[in-house]
């Protein structure tokens, strides 16, 4: 009797896990059907699999290439992430491994920051922008980007780095080690990994972002989210396209995503659930 | 940084002729700090700065020279004007709806997880997928692969049950806005409350199931209490992004049908009535908004953080 019902809850888990990925799972065949089969009523499962939607969304078929706005999003996640980590190990080991007094007012000050909502700010910005001459530069989102990231990625780190023994670190110093060889042989190890899923996090979130990418940027500047609502108003004329497009976009942070599934968890929450 | 090198954590007193002054000591190890909590402080605050002052200022983008002082004109406007108080009435049952529902599904994701059975790990897989889907990509899934009312993938199974076909985001658009951004968020909530359910003490749930407790005793009375801050750590943070939401609601229905939240009304203000004073001032209850939320939201994660410190 408990067997049946363990199986019976295997199976309720395998049909939850089934039914939310069926919208990911008919985008991905979707997005291999012609624009005919793709529109029809009832769906079609079986209509022959072309390229015709990856083609058209690579721009060969007409239309404008995307390729400019994944290059712009790609820019844009890895300057700001790499700008992040500039920024944010330091902090992280000022708040950590020889923590400043105050330093948890410190942690939580970055932490608010987070709490304010992008529209907070986006006017002023937007305003110092057209004054500037920065509106349309990816540059201005690389800032932008960083700020939105940094305290996530010192929480994360600042949680990694606490992780490092103080008397492995205090031996190392003993023996006449010197901060760049501790930070090398004795942090860095135990802390790489922590270090490699926030800059994966300060990666997802920068490629994900669209207020301030709709607002800043126009033709030059433009990135993957910004060029994806160019489909909002194309009324299913173009399914096979929108799903190839939503599926391409997607797939940098499916990736990142599938392959570190658990620091990801940690490093949404902050570092607070292990 | 290179002052931090010289700088010894804890000065022994028998190296007292060496040590620098305390007050040298001490800006050494907050140097690092600095370049952070800077950049944080010109590129975070002194905007939400500005955006405060600006509204306090009727101020128009197309007619830059009537720009004037209106006190606290624009906060009564915003609160007054029937859409625009509609927008906060949309924004509350939004994030409710979604953090509540999300939550719950994700709780009983979580419990099935948490056993084990064939395949668990493919399932987990399966079920992270719509969280890593980019959002923008999400809500053009929702709109015109899954919603369409001629050949979306919804009224395609209902045809097969021959059930009606109802066109969703006209006749339900904040419920179709809330349901994508439930099936993103959900995940998330399960990743979290799994990890708080993997964290369990399990040598205390067999010693309850060897003095006789049922499943529903030891989930009511062992699970439960322990799974409190998971669950106050999942509301909160998925409170403090979906009340920020734009882009399901920006994709989906463009804020119209009644659907418009405070951050679509904010961008739609500014970006195309070109109501600066308005914006800000709808932005800066977004803010008084989220520090409610947020006050709570860091409690919670102090104390968790507090336990984590204080553990041996």
């Amino acid at each position: 009797m408990n067997a049946v019902r363990r199986g019976g809850l295997g199976l309720l888990a395998w049909v939850s896990g089934i039914v939310f990925f069926l919208p990911v799972a008919w985008m991905a065949l979707t997005s291999f059907h012609s624009e005919q089969d793709a529109a029809t009523n009832p769906p079609s499962f079986t209509a022959p699999l072309t390229l015709d939607g990856y083609r058209e969304f690579f721009g060969t078929g007409g239309g404008a290439s995307p390729w400019p706005a994944l290059v712009n999003s790609a820019v844009a996640s890895v300057a700001s992430t790499l700008f992040v980590l500039l920024l944010a190990l330091p902090a992280a080991y000022a708040l950590s491994i020889r923590p400043v007094r105050k330093w948890t007012d410190v942690l939580f000050f970055f932490l608010s920051t987070k709490m304010l909502p992008v529209v907070a700010g986006l006017l002023p910005i937007y305003l110092f922008a057209k004054n500037a001459g920065m509106l349309d530069n990816i540059w201005l989102l690389v800032i932008l980007y960083t700020s939105m990231n940094l305290p996530i990625a010192v929480w994360m780190m600042q949680s990694f780095l606490a992780e490092v023994p103080v008397a492995i670190i205090e031996a190392a110093r003993v023996d006449g080690a010197r901060l760049p060889t501790i930070l090398a042989r004795v942090v860095a190890p135990v802390a790489l990994p922590g270090i490699a899923a926030t800059a994966l996090i300060c990666f997802i979130f920068s490629w994900n972002e669209l207020l301030f990418a709709r607002v800043l940027t126009g033709v030059v500047a433009e990135t993957a989210p910004v060029f994806l609502t160019g489909f909002i108003t194309s009324q299913g004329l173009f399914l096979a396209k929108v799903c190839a497009a939503s599926l391409v976009v997607s797939l940098p942070v499916l990736a990142a995503g599938f392959a570190a599934q658990d620091k990801l968890v940690q490093g949404l929450s902050l570092g607070a659930v292990k | 940084m290179t002052a931090t090198t010289t700088a010894p954590v804890a000065a022994p007193s028998a190296q007292a002729p060496r040590t620098p002054s305390p007050r040298l000591r001490a800006w050494a190890t907050r140097a690092p700090l600095l370049p952070a909590l800077v950049f944080m402080i010109v590129v975070t605050q002194l905007p939400f700065v500005a955006t405060v002052v600006i509204s306090f200022f009727d101020w128009n983008a197309l007619y830059p020279k009537a720009r004037r002082f209106t006190g606290f004109d624009n906060y009564h406007q915003v609160l007054t004007d029937a859409d625009l108080r509609h927008s906060v009435w949309t924004t509350v049952l939004l994030t409710a709806t979604v953090v509540l529902v999300s939550l719950v599904l994700g709780l009983a994701l979580a419990l099935l997880l948490d056993r084990r059975f064939r395949g668990r790990g493919v399932v987990r897989t399966l079920l992270i997928a719509p969280f890593l889907v980019v959002p923008v990509a999400a809500a053009l899934l929702w709109k015109h692969v899954l919603y369409n009312p001629e050949y979306g993938l919804l009224n395609g199974l209902l045809h097969y049950v021959g059930g009606p076909q109802p066109d969703w985001i006209s006749d339900t658009p904040l419920l179709a806005v809330e349901a994508s951004l439930v099936w993103q968020w959900t995940p998330f909530m399960m990743l979290i409350l799994l990890a708080g359910l993997q964290s369990r003490d399990q040598q205390q749930i067999e010693a309850a199931r060897v003095d006789g407790a049922s499943d529903w005793q030891i989930f009511r009375h062992l699970t439960l209490p322990h799974l409190r801050r998971y669950l106050e750590l999942g509301a909160l943070l998925g409170s403090v992004y979906i009340v920020q939401n734009f882009d399901a609601v920006f994709t989906i229905t463009s804020g119209g049908l009644g659907t418009a939240n405070l951050p679509y009304t904010v961008y739609q203000s500014f970006y195309q009535a070109h109501e600066n004073g308005l914006a800000s001032a709808a932005g800066v209850l977004v803010v008084i908004g989220s520090i409610v939320i947020a006050t709570f939201a860091l409690r919670v994660v102090s104390s968790l953080f507090r336990e984590e410190v204080s553990r041996p």
